[in-house]
């Protein structure tokens, strides 16, 4: 449970997933589960994808059909709350927020973690994204495969050697 | 006996945003604050924040504060005393303060008292050795002077600051294998929760520290399990090495001084503990005396921010100032302010508040 652990189930994960045909195009992911006041996903969004209310309380509400897959509300959000997937060719590209440093560079091979904290598959750092305006939240993009679509989270990386 | 004609206690998010329509109105303002640094709690936040935009969520605490300081250092009618704490007030409006041993009198004509809060403490066998800290002091060492306060800690207290200063230990290098909470569910968002619970924290519900082991300093933690009275069950200790326990299990609002002054004060538990009795424009039951942010009830920077602004508008508008526009400003300002309380987050405060006699 959610509430005792911090650890979403599966299907609470999958609901908050579209359809597979969908993430032919990169997708936000939001995993926001339970109503707080906080409203910058919604605000940052350039395409207007993702909805909270007058009533910030209010969970948002993601339209796909919107969502470029920018990443933009990833690195705006405070709960590290979205992700960005998409499907290609049997694997996934995910982008992740990531905030500790050193960052992990491109090429480089990290640890894939689930929501339990435990390593459950390795990648491939493809790209790395940081900015000024990303205010110190980098965004990572690994690729590995897509058995792990609703598993994977985050990444750890490696240290020392 | 110095003059004043508004004195702010504490330059809090709250402070500060009182702080602001007061200048803009050309009152004389003097903001005291004991520490060196203005921006109260904001000095050690770097996470983002969450909370509207129209409250700057999403940007990190430390900038927040940059901001608002901006926004009001340049204005000539503003005297900052920092590293100055307040030791007395009374109900003249007499506020005793003390700088570098020095010891002085302002006269004021309206007090804004935004204080803030202090940590709570809990009660375990060997509390009392170094190692064990509360989440607030852990913070100022990591955030504001870069010290770790070790290498292995363990969190109690599953609020969001337990969550947050978790992830922020982690940041700075330091494992942060456990994090325990009396309760049976987490009592800080979720999000925070999840974002530490996969980098590995374990987080235990029912469960409390029953001692710190270690002659000198923590060399770790006995823990047990809870019932659901929050009493320990003999034969559930296990020991868990550490270097530091790191206590977050509340904040209780800085209320002594209006005590001291005669205020109207009630416990309510929800709120923190004691708090002042205010009326709907903040002002307490002495006159020109006002106060608001976690003083008067633990919330939010957020909320705090609104308070302040409101609290800040009232006074002006009781010295006799127009306040442009204050019509239109005032009722978004409480708009924003019950938006916020919504919500099953906002439920401890509304309650609170009720009790209080204020919603
Ligand atoms: C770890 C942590 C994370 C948080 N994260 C968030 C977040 O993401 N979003 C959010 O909205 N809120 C957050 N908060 C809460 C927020 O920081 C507080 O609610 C807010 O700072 C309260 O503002 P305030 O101005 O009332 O009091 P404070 O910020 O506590 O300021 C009070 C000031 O008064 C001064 N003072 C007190 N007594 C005296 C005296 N006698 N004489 C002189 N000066 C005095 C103090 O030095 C202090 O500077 C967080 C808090 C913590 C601890
Ligand atoms: S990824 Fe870009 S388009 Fe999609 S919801 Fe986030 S900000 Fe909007
Ligand atoms: S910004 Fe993140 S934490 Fe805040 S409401 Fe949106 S998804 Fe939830």
């Amino acid at each position: 449970m959610i509430e005792k652990t911090g650890i979403a189930s599966l299907e609470q994960v999958k609901q908050e997933f579209p359809d597979k045909v969908v993430l032919k195009k990169p997708k936000a992911i939001i995993e926001c589960y339970k109503e707080i006041p906080c409203n910058p996903c919604h605000t940052s969004c350039p395409f207007e994808a993702i909805y909270i209310p007058e009533d910030i309380n209010v969970r948002p509400k993601i339209d796909f059909d919107k969502c470029t897959g920018c990443g933009i509300c990833v690195y705006n959000c405070p709960g590290l709350a979205i992700m960005v997937t998409q499907i290609k060719d049997g694997k996934i590209a995910m982008r992740i927020p990531y905030e500790f440093t050193p960052l992990p560079e491109v090429n480089q091979t990290v640890y894939v973690v689930n929501r339990a904290g435990e390593r459950i598959s390795e990648a491939k750092v493809t790209r790395v994204q940081i900015s000024e305006k990303q205010n110190k939240t980098a965004l990572i993009a690994i690729e590995l495969d897509e058995q792990y679509l609703y598993e994977a989270i985050t990444i750890e990386v490696h240290h020392g050697s | 006996m110095r003059q004043a004609e508004v004195v702010i206690i504490g330059a809090g998010p709250a402070g500060l945003a009182a702080a602001k329509p007061l200048l803009d109105v050309g009152a004389e303002v003097t903001l005291i604050d004991r520490s060196a640094m203005l921006g109260g709690q904001l000095t050690k936040q770097t996470h983002m924040f969450f909370g509207s935009e129209k409250q700057h969520a999403s940007k990190r605490g430390i900038d927040i504060l940059k901001l608002m300081v901006e926004a009001i250092e340049t204005y000539p009618n503003l005297t900052v005393l920092t590293e100055t704490t307040v030791v007395g007030l009374y109900a003249d409006k007499v506020v005793s303060c003390v700088k570098d041993d020095h010891y002085f009198k302002i006269q004021a004509q309206y007090i804004l008292i935004a204080a803030g809060a202090s940590e709570k403490s809990l009660p375990f066998e060997n509390n009392d050795i170094p190692g064990v800290y509360a989440a607030g002091a852990v913070q100022t060492l990591m955030n504001v002077y870069g010290v770790k306060p070790g290498d292995r800690v363990i969190m109690v207290g599953s609020g969001n600051i337990g969550l947050i200063v978790s992830y922020q230990l982690m940041q700075a290098g330091v494992q942060v294998p456990l994090l325990l909470e009396a309760a049976d569910t987490i009592s800080g968002y979720l999000v925070h929760a999840s974002k530490i619970r996969r980098l590995g924290v374990d987080i235990r519900m029912n469960t409390s520290i029953k001692r710190a082991l270690g002659e000198t300093s923590v060399e770790a933690a006995e823990i047990w399990q809870l019932d659901e009275n929050w009493q320990g069950i003999e034969g559930t200790e296990t020991i868990i090495p550490c270097d530091t326990i790191c206590l977050s299990v509340g904040l209780a609002p800085l209320t002594e001084l209006l005590q001291q002054a005669g205020a109207e004060v009630k416990y309510v538990r929800e709120l923190g503990g004691h708090v002042p009795k205010i009326n709907q424009h903040y002002e307490t039951s002495l006159d020109a005396v006002y106060a608001c942010g976690d003083v008067a009830g633990i919330e939010e920077a957020s909320s705090a921010m609104i308070s302040g602004h409101i609290a800040g508008i009232e006074i002006a508008l009781k010295a006799g100032y127009t306040v442009a526009n204050a019509n239109d400003i005032l009722p978004r300002l409480r708009h924003d302010l019950r938006n916020l309380r919504e919500g099953p987050h906002g439920e401890k405060i509304r309650i609170g508040l009720k009790k209080l006699g204020v919603a």
